[in-house]
């Protein structure tokens, strides 16, 4: 196992091997690139990346140029961890034919991709990853919209939030349903490590990516991005945004290992009210309308009871 | 090494299926990520058993689903390494997104193909509409027509994709059930000739080389998009040809088994000929000889590499002729057959442009008996003897009901 790569503050961590670049064409304010950046900055070891379709594909990775000093494919939308989990048995055999150009190397496998191409087109794909005990990590840059192509809700998208295919109306306040329960769901697969991560808590964020990186088998991390385009809100306040909705617990940091131990790492001093996480954002806005203030409190005592059950899980050790 | 080798006689009997899983093990193939379909499982159970007892050393990747094998396969062989798998029909239908991510990458996959129908209505047995659906996706395609070719092709299909001329991968198709599930006499290559030809595996742009990071898969839109298919292209038009002939020539010289592009029987002095792919190719050869025995000089030209189409080397074969059929054992849905066009496009230009009509067959792993082609080489002729096409373009052959016949 490769050595642990010591990080003191922020601004070593933030000046540290850049192997994604900042020529990119990510909107500004774009959570995405903080959290790749975050992620990469983890490990001083070799990469294998691959990027799904979607915003950090395309923006990314347009011919003649790339923004990854490290190796890195895009097949398509659903199938990235697949990509990742090939290149993965293809150095396992390598490996074992003694054939690997540099053997003492211990390249990390991961794979990033958005809620639209983990929690809906690429959930068979990351399952079966998941299942077969791959080597590798599964990042979800979650901004809980089909982003890259305008803003379309997926099963990641949150109640009352409107986007272009279920947007708030005359008779509607948008989103129906609820957003889908991935970290648990992955959890479920037995596998080492489950997290959530925020980019605000950089230091949860590269405590959690370096025990995911170490630990053998599949990883799964979802990360919160909020998106200045979809959620509407100005690009300098990416880092507020994040900060509310770490700390309104709407997203809440926590960690399962071996799906039979859920550790919260991080407990806001001051819990925030989901309002005010939801007032920041425009795709929250027609919820304070009169009609429609029950949501709002909905959204309250589902988060409470969702911090509750977190709880009590950490409590009860399972 | 830490596999085994495995003395096999000189000649084995196995199916079409084994043919090609005893070819995989020979060429040691670093990652298998496949998925089981009937009718080409037993490529994947015969090469999962290999695995199991010790006689190939690389990593078997079972996944969920045929999407899931040549995503897999993808990442495989972007990071570097000899890639294979198997598949048939839906399975080949689901995969298609990733064939032309494949091809479009450059990676020398070699994917079998065991022929079947598509559905609906669900149906399992052999026909060529997953052969068809994959013809505009970049690959190199080969044609077995019996588990000799299957097992022979593969050797062949490694050699010309993996040249770093060439970088795009190959399938080799074999018909469902008929070669794939029939067993018949297989001339072997020992382990060691057989690793012996297409030989160690050259990586290029590998993502496991960490000191030449490489970016695969990017985005080109209407700056350059056109510029990498049309060199693609380019590339399968004028390189592939010469490197399938020298491995063909080669593997002739190594096993004593002749290849062609496209296979001529008693083309010489032919008026009457059938063109067709896969086990028909034998049975039209058969009933060829039976008519020449009655005085009808007939032909046949079985067609090797389907894409590239040989288009020059069709013509040169059909020099002379007077009346060809081309056989489609897929629903064209709504056109003629690929062969019937292919064939027009390959005779339209030359001097003696020959009477073109086409025939559907077979679908769904209906029988095309001697007596179908009997009949069907009696109506080329009388075309012949007419100086024109004496029926309607398109026929249906065997099956029920009032005879189906347009244009």
């Amino acid at each position: 196992m490769s050595e642990m790569k010591k990080i003191k503050n922020l601004k070593e961590f933030s000046t540290s091997a850049d192997r994604f670049e900042g020529a990119n064409l990510l909107c500004p304010g774009c959570a995405h690139s903080i959290i790749v950046r975050e992620v990469l900055n983890a490990t001083n070891d070799d990469l294998v990346l691959s990027a799904s379709t979607g915003c950090l594909e395309v923006c990314t990775a347009v011919y003649p140029y790339t923004s990854w000093d490290a190796s890195w494919i895009h097949i398509g939308f659903e199938n990235g961890s697949t990509a990742v989990a090939g290149a993965e048995a293809m150095y396992n055999a390598l490996k074992k034919k003694g054939r690997l150009k540099q053997p003492d190397r211990n390249p990390k496998f991961v794979s990033f991709a958005g809620d639209g191409a983990s929690y809906d087109i690429g959930f068979q794909w990351i399952s079966g990853c998941m299942e077969r005990g791959h080597n590798m990590m599964h990042v979800v840059l979650d901004n809980e919209v089909y982003a890259n192509t305008g803003g379309q809700r997926s099963s990641s998208t949150p109640i009352g939030s409107s986007s272009t295919t279920a947007p708030s109306g005359r008779i509607s306040y948008g989103e129906k349903k609820n957003k889908k329960d991935m970290v648990s769901i992955m959890a479920a697969h037995q596998i080492p490590y489950s997290a959530q991560v925020a980019p605000n808590k950089w230091k949860d964020m590269v405590k959690k990516i370096q025990y995911g990186m170490q630990v053998e088998g599949p990883v799964f991390i979802n990360a919160v991005s909020p998106c200045t385009t979809e959620w509407k809100f100005d690009p300098k306040d990416t880092m507020l945004l994040t900060d509310l909705s770490t700390d309104s617990l709407v997203f809440p940091l926590y960690e399962i290992i071996d799906n039979h131990e859920l550790n919260i790492t991080y407990r806001p001093k001051n819990i925030v009210p989901v309002e005010e996480y939801l007032a920041a954002q425009g795709r929250f806005k027609h919820l304070f309308k009169d009609e429609y203030k029950y949501l709002i409190k909905e959204w309250q005592e589902r988060v409470d009871a969702q911090w509750d059950y977190l709880n009590r899980r950490e409590e009860a050790r399972v | 090494m830490a596999f085994d080798k495995m003395e096999l006689k000189d000649i084995e009997v196995w199916d079409g299926n084994f043919a090609a899983a005893q070819a995989l093990r020979q060429c040691q193939i670093d990652v298998v990520a496949a998925y089981p379909i009937t009718p080409s499982t037993p490529i994947v159970e015969g090469y999962s058993k290999f695995l199991a007892d010790g006689y190939v050393e690389g990593e078997f990747v079972m996944v969920e689903s045929e999407h899931a094998a040549m995503s897999g396969c993808i990442g495989a062989s972007a990071a570097g390494g000899r890639v294979a798998t198997a598949t048939s029909s839906q399975g080949f239908a689901l995969m298609v997104e990733t064939l032309y991510q494949a091809s479009g990458m450059r990676l020398p996959i070699i994917l079998n193909v065991v022929n079947r129908a598509l559905a609906a209505p669900l149906n399992v047995n052999g026909d060529h509409s997953d052969m068809y659906l994959g013809r505009d996706s970049g690959w190199i395609q080969f044609d077995a027509y019996c588990p000799q070719d299957a097992y022979d092709l593969n050797f062949i299909a490694f050699k010309v994709a993996e040249d770093h001329d060439v970088r795009l991968p190959a399938m080799i198709h074999q018909d469902g059930f008929m070669t794939s599930h029939t067993a018949q006499g297989v001339h072997t290559l020992t382990d060691d000739q057989g690793y012996g030809f297409i030989g160690d595996f050259k990586p290029m742009n590998d993502m496991l080389d960490f000191e030449h990071p490489v970016t695969h898969g990017v985005q080109t839109e209407e700056d350059w998009h056109f510029e990498h298919k049309a060199r693609q292209h380019n590339d399968l038009m004028t390189k592939v040809f010469p490197k399938i002939q020298a491995a063909f020539d080669d593997f002739e010289k190594l096993s004593g088994r002749k290849y062609n592009l496209v296979e001529s029987y008693d083309m010489d002095d032919a008026d009457v000929c059938v063109v067709c792919l896969g086990t028909s190719v034998e049975t039209a050869r058969e009933v060829a000889t039976e008519m020449r025995e009655k005085g009808i000089k007939a032909g046949v030209v079985g067609i090797r590499v389907i894409r590239p189409f040989p288009f020059m080397e069709i013509a040169e074969a059909l020099k002379g002729v007077k009346a060809i059929a081309a056989l489609d054992r897929s629903s064209p849905n709504g056109a003629p057959g690929m062969l019937f066009n292919e064939l027009a496009g390959a005779l339209y230009n030359t001097a003696d442009r020959a009477m073109l009509s086409g025939y559907v067959y077979g679908l769904g792993g209906r029988d095309l008996t001697k007596k179908h082609l009997v009949d069907l080489y009696t109506e080329l002729q009388a075309n012949v003897d007419a100086g024109k096409v004496t029926t309607q373009l398109q026929q249906f052959i065997g099956v029920r009901g009032p005879k189906l016949s347009f244009l």
